[in-house]
């Protein structure tokens, strides 16, 4: 098995706040690997040092044994959280100078019927859905046909069609062969989409594993008794919720 | 490199020529003001202004009977030829020599310099041959001819400063600096390719409005273009690079508005973009050295006023590209693409 991604005793402190603690983990080649936790639990400082726009405090980030640099930054695809586009700038003038800034290059005719993009590609970026928009933001983190793919909540804000519709898409992305490392507040996005994911919470990870393994670990072959007399089989949310408490976060 | 230089350059000058109001606010606004000041001022001065030949910076009013009179400006010139090229050109109404014998200049088309004879003569001795009279005849400088470099200069400044400054924390604030960061983009590239993009435009758009107002007000022009043009190529790179420090950290909008300010502001008001500085203090001109704008506009005036050539500006132009490097070293030093 090809350790893809790896991730070695990653510290990330803020005056006052240890963001990220001591976190260690690894991504086989061609899996999509979720991060979920809480809010504040550190998911999203510990993807941006794994993706290189945050320096952390202390530990490494390998790409295929190498520690991360230039062939990392050429080779891997990034949807970040929140990403403002340029002002009067088309769909396919965004993604043709997106794509100029990689030496590996997608086919642009693919991508945008990849990413369903056909019928936009005179559109100004801020005449975008959120939907549109979201589409556009992947088509522009597969420009460099990346081996590796980072999502950073890709899906929040969307309505459930495009939920859906978005779900296809990286279905499709890990079909061609990529790595994904998803991160999500939606335990039902981790559940149809992640063959491995690690929870965090409070900087560290306190699980990790193939959904499923998880889910059996936990909860064996069980079924939950809700209050209202229902009864169904455990899935990622009663887990995540087991682990990480009911209480609310920042 | 160069395509990933040219790719940012490209994308940026799109957004700047599709957001027409920034554009017509270009443009608009330096022909607005070079007209509207010429219709105003009407090419007078208010002020009687008399050059005095003399080593010394300070006027001695001791000297000559005529140099405490009031409402006259006095100003000190060590060099004749330049002294005279300004009487030749109306922006002196008289030069003198207290000698003695007191001699002096003055052009017999310039309607002041006709009047301010009479206050000289009322003040020196009647005796034969103590006041040798010279004239020079030239056309005068008009102030749309002595204000277009300023407006050029300070719609230059502005535009630079902000255009890149503020377009640059923006980009911080907004998160596009960090998707940009996570492509094999460097900051050299990315400030290159601003820069680049920057002085592109405000050469196009300080081309475009030179030569509407040159054609539209028959404004003087001694020089050569090609030198105009090096000096506002070498003025944008500077200023450019001054807002590129200003923006190379700053993440609040707010904030980095009050920082371009706090250096146009005085820049504007001391590198004689509105008044000559001619006749201030020692002080108030070494202190607006330390300003770009003040290179740009006393070069552009020579080029444009005096017919000044490519080694005549050298000084001012090796200034700055002096200032360009250490502006775009200090930027490219202390760049951060994250907000934090």
């Amino acid at each position: 098995m090809t350790i893809a991604l790896e991730a070695r005793n990653l510290v990330k402190e803020y005056p006052g706040v240890l963001a990220v603690n001591d976190l260690s983990f690894s991504v086989p080649e061609g899996i999509c690997f979720g991060l979920l936790g809480p809010n504040g639990a550190g998911k999203t400082t510990t993807v941006e040092i794994i993706e290189g726009v945050t320096r952390a405090s202390s530990g490494d980030v390998y790409y295929y044994g190498e520690i991360a640099g230039d062939r990392f930054r050429q080779e891997v695809g990034i949807q970040f959280q929140n990403t403002a586009l340029q002002d009067h700038i088309t769909v396919l003038e965004t993604l043709q100078m997106f794509r100029s800034l990689y030496s590996r290059q997608a086919n642009l005719d693919d991508l945008i019927e990849q990413c369903s993009l056909g019928d936009l590609l005179d559109r100004d970026n801020r005449k975008l859905s959120g939907g549109q928009r979201q589409r556009l933001l992947l088509a522009v983190a597969l420009v460099n046909r990346p081996r590796l793919v980072f999502l950073d909540e890709p899906t929040t804000g969307l309505d459930p069609q495009a939920r859906r519709n978005f779900w296809e898409l990286v279905k499709r992305i890990r079909a061609d062969g990529a790595t994904i490392v998803l991160t999500t507040h939606y335990m039902d996005e981790a559940q149809v989409l992640c063959d491995d994911i690690a929870i965090m919470d409070e900087g560290k990870i306190i699980t990790h594993g193939a959904p499923k393994d998880l889910l059996h670990a936990r909860f064996g072959d069980e079924l939950l008794h809700l209050p209202h007399g229902e009864i169904r089989r455990p899935n990622l949310e009663d887990l995540f919720l087991d682990l990480t408490g009911h209480s609310l976060r920042a | 490199m160069l395509r990933r230089i040219y790719a940012i350059f490209v994308s940026r000058n799109r957004e700047f020529f599709r957001d027409r109001s920034s554009l017509a606010w270009n443009l608009l606004l330096p022909v607005g003001l070079v007209f509207g000041l010429s219709f105003a001022f009407d090419g007078q001065r208010d002020e009687f202004t008399v050059g005095v030949l003399q080593a010394e910076a300070e006027i001695d009013a001791t000297s000559h009977p005529f140099l405490e009179t009031r409402y006259i400006r006095f100003v000190p010139y060590d060099d004749i030829d330049e002294a005279l090229r300004k009487v030749e050109r109306h922006q002196l109404d008289l030069l003198i020599d207290t000698g003695p014998p007191t001699r002096y200049w003055i052009n017999p088309t310039a309607p002041k310099g006709y009047f301010i004879e009479f206050a000289l003569l009322q003040t020196s001795s009647p005796a034969p041959n103590s006041v040798i009279k010279e004239q020079i005849e030239g056309d005068p400088v008009r102030y749309a001819d002595w204000i277009l470099p300023g407006i050029l200069g300070m719609n230059m400044m502005f535009s630079c400063m902000f255009g890149v400054g503020y377009v640059v924390v923006r980009y911080r604030k907004n998160g596009f600096l960090k998707r940009l960061r996570a492509t094999p983009l460097t900051s050299f590239e990315f400030i290159t390719a601003q820069v680049a993009s920057r002085m592109v435009l405000i050469m196009i758009i300080t081309a475009f409005v030179y030569t509407g107002t040159h054609l539209l007000l028959n404004t003087r022009m001694e020089g050569s273009y090609f030198t105009l043009f090096l000096v506002g190529l070498v003025g944008a790179i500077s200023m450019v690079s001054l807002g590129l420090i200003v923006s190379a950290r700053v993440t609040s909008e707010e904030l980095a508005g009050g920082l371009l300010n706090l250096i146009n502001w005085p820049m504007m008001m001391l590198s004689g973009v509105w008044f000559s500085l001619e006749g201030t203090g020692e002080t108030l001109r070494s202190i607006s050295r330390i300003f770009p704008l003040t290179h740009v506009l006393e070069s552009a005036r020579a080029v444009m006023l005096d017919g000044a050539t490519l080694p005549d500006v050298a000084p001012s132009l090796a200034a700055l590209v002096i200032m360009s490097a250490v502006f775009l070293a200090i930027g490219a030093a202390i760049f951060r693409w994250e907000q934090y």
